[in-house]
């Protein structure tokens, strides 16, 4: 496995997405977050990656109401 | 400072009253003070206090005649207790304030986070100690009162201040009438609506932020232990932030974020607090009656003045700056600046340092609070998300952390550290400084370090500047011995702490152990600052290093 990303990349990759789902807006962040998975999963090695990246994703998924 | 509608003042704390004494001006005296504080908060008395011990008288006017209501800052961090530690001070602290090493943060009533302060048996203080504000006010009076360079005038209102060349003339109003009170320099620590800035026409920069929080403190028995829980969307405050602190006296610090929706007028009612705030109780499994103590509304800012010095004023603490609540930076950064603002003013009063050591003030401590900024911004854009991006990402964050630790870093609350001062116009990085494999690089505080059962570094520290001196035998060079000499009698500015590896009959000081920690040889030397920072090191010293090193950090 990739050695995880450095604490200040994690937090600066925070900042960006959450300032590219804004320039998306409601309409279009689904499709923005749909692409940007499918672009991060071209990057990786192998398909049990991303399916394990799947289930921990839909872990917990309807716990409690989504942000408003 | 609200309070239940049933009773006027606190449970548990009575402010001393303090009286109207009639100074020498309205006896028609005209003399020029040194220095006039502005302000008897925690960070006027600290830096009044820290001028004294370097022999500098000051006065102090307050507007008020007592200590100010409402516990306010509550969190005091270890950088802050070793100031009060140089003021003779730490001891009631210590004593009264609840020390604590950790917190937890809970998504839901899930915990997700665990928050670990920086704690070693090295330490002397805990990270941090919980204690309401009034009673660091209280201490810092008594040993103002016992202090006779300061002359604290109570209910002395500011009401107008001019500017001279060299020099201010501010105008008090008392109770037997107004007066002009002359000075070579001001300290403003008169708060985040400082008088002194409205008066001077000076205004604050920077940002306000969204989230918009209640702060109540109720009093409630409860034997869990002193520790920070922030708790997020939890079943008490859905869709929202809340946080709980302990504090002595079993006063506990709730702090609830009000949902975007939530009307203020309607949420600082009485009623609906009790409501907020016994839910919130219950949720934390607390089964015994609850009595409130006061509450207010908070919202966060990140404002600076552009300089924090004007002329003769140097601002300091919240008149200088207004901080976000949430890495507890307020009052642990006002301290900060009253020690470097004192130091350098009772360096320059004296005659030791040039004036232009006091433009160093700004410098160092307008970076800190731009630090102080960046962190405190992160931090409060995870507490409170700004955006829809902001407030998924935060869910998708904590909802991972549930399970995994990839996304947990992001949920740290980044609480208060002290700022080094490595870019500083006083700071001197020697060519040694990468041959250094540990310790406080310049420019950074230095770091405690056991001695012996109940001794530390920094209990060694002298009131002026300090020399950690590594010596594998104990013994000093004679030409540096000298040198350490002549600085001693031109001003008592300057204590050598000589640290040996080996025991002989002329070390006073042997601890083979502490090397290794300051990645020290035989010949190292440290260079600290009145105010405990490194202003350079050397693996191997000669005099005139530090002579050089000196002469720049007192702004030569």
């Amino acid at each position: 496995m990739t050695p995880p990303l450095p604490e200040a990349d994690l937090e600066q990759a925070y900042d960006l997405i959450a300032a590219a789902i804004d320039r998306a807006g409601r309409e279009y962040e689904a499709l923005f977050l749909a692409k940007l998975c499918l672009v991060l999963g071209t990057q990786l090695d192998s398909l049990e990656t991303i399916v394990r990246a799947i289930r921990t994703a839909e872990q917990d998924l309807r716990e409690r109401a989504p942000p408003a | 400072m609200p309070r239940p509608a049933d009773r006027g003042s606190s449970l548990y704390f009575t402010s001393p009253q303090y009286r109207f004494t009639v100074p020498p001006e309205l006896r028609g005296a005209t003399r020029e003070h040194d220095v006039v504080v502005v302000g008897a908060g925690p960070v006027g008395l600290t830096a009044a206090l820290e001028l004294a011990r370097h022999g500098v008288d000051c006065v102090i006017i307050d507007e008020k005649g007592a200590l100010h209501d409402g516990s306010r800052a509550i969190c005091i961090a270890r950088h802050s207790l070793e100031i009060m530690q140089q003021l003779g001070l730490a001891e009631r602290f210590v004593r009264k304030g609840l020390g604590w090493t950790h917190g937890t943060s809970y998504y839901g009533t899930r915990p997700v986070y665990r928050l670990e302060m920086p704690h070693s048996t090295h330490e002397r203080f805990y990270p941090m100690y919980n204690l309401q504000q009034q009673y660091v006010e209280q201490f810092l009076v008594e040993a103002t009162t016992e202090e006779p360079r300061i002359d604290l005038r109570w209910q002395s209102c500011l009401t107008g201040i001019e500017l001279r060349g060299a020099g201010a003339t501010l105008t008090v109003q008392t109770p037997l009438g107004a007066y002009p009170l002359r000075a070579r320099h001001v300290l403003a620590a008169d708060g985040a609506r400082s008088a002194v800035r409205h008066l001077l026409g000076l205004k604050l920069h920077g940002d306000a932020y969204e989230g918009r929080y209640v702060i109540v403190d109720v009093r409630m028995a409860s034997q869990y232990p002193t520790e920070r829980r922030a708790f997020f969307d939890p079943p008490a405050n859905p869709g929202a932030t809340v946080l709980v602190h302990k504090q002595p006296d079993d006063i506990w610090r709730v702090d609830y974020q009000l949902r975007d929706d939530e009307a203020e007028e309607q949420a600082l009612r009485e009623d609906n607090i009790r409501a907020r705030v016994g839910a919130i109780v219950q949720m934390i499994g607390e089964t015994a009656p609850w009595e409130l103590e006061w509450w207010s509304l908070y919202k966060a800012y990140t404002l600076a003045l552009d300089d924090y010095r004007h002329g003769p004023v140097l601002f300091l603490g919240d008149a200088a700056h207004l901080v976000p609540i949430f890495g507890v930076r307020g009052l642990n950064s006002g301290l900060a600046d009253a020690m470097n603002a004192a130091w350098k003013l009772a360096y320059v009063i004296q005659g030791l340092a040039p004036p232009a050591l006091l433009d160093s003030y700004s410098f160092e401590r307008r970076g800190a609070t731009l630090d102080v900024f960046h962190n405190a911004a992160r931090s409060t854009r995870f507490m409170t998300p700004p955006t829809r991006g902001y407030r998924l990402l935060q869910t998708a964050a904590l909802s991972l952390a549930v399970h995994g630790p990839a996304t947990r870093p992001l949920i740290n609350p980044r609480q208060s550290r002290p700022y080094s001062y490595v870019d500083s116009p006083l700071t001197t990085r020697t060519a040694h400084e990468d041959a250094f494999s540990a310790g406080p690089v310049a420019g950074a505080p230095l770091v405690n370090r056991r001695l012996d059962a109940d001794l530390f570094l920094l209990d060694l520290l002298g009131p002026g500047f300090s020399g950690l001196y590594f010596s594998d035998s104990g013994l000093i060079p004679a030409s540096l011995r000298a040198f350490f000499e002549e600085l001693s009698v031109a001003g008592a500015i300057f204590r050598p702490i000589v640290i040996a590896r080996h025991a002989d009959e002329q070390a006073e000081l042997v601890s083979p152990d502490a090397f290794a920690p300051y990645g020290a040889a035989d010949g190292t030397f440290y260079l600290v600052r009145p105010d405990r920072h490194v202003a350079a090191r050397w693996k191997h010293v000669e005099p005139d290093d530090i002579r050089r090193a000196l002469l720049k950090t007192l702004g030569n």
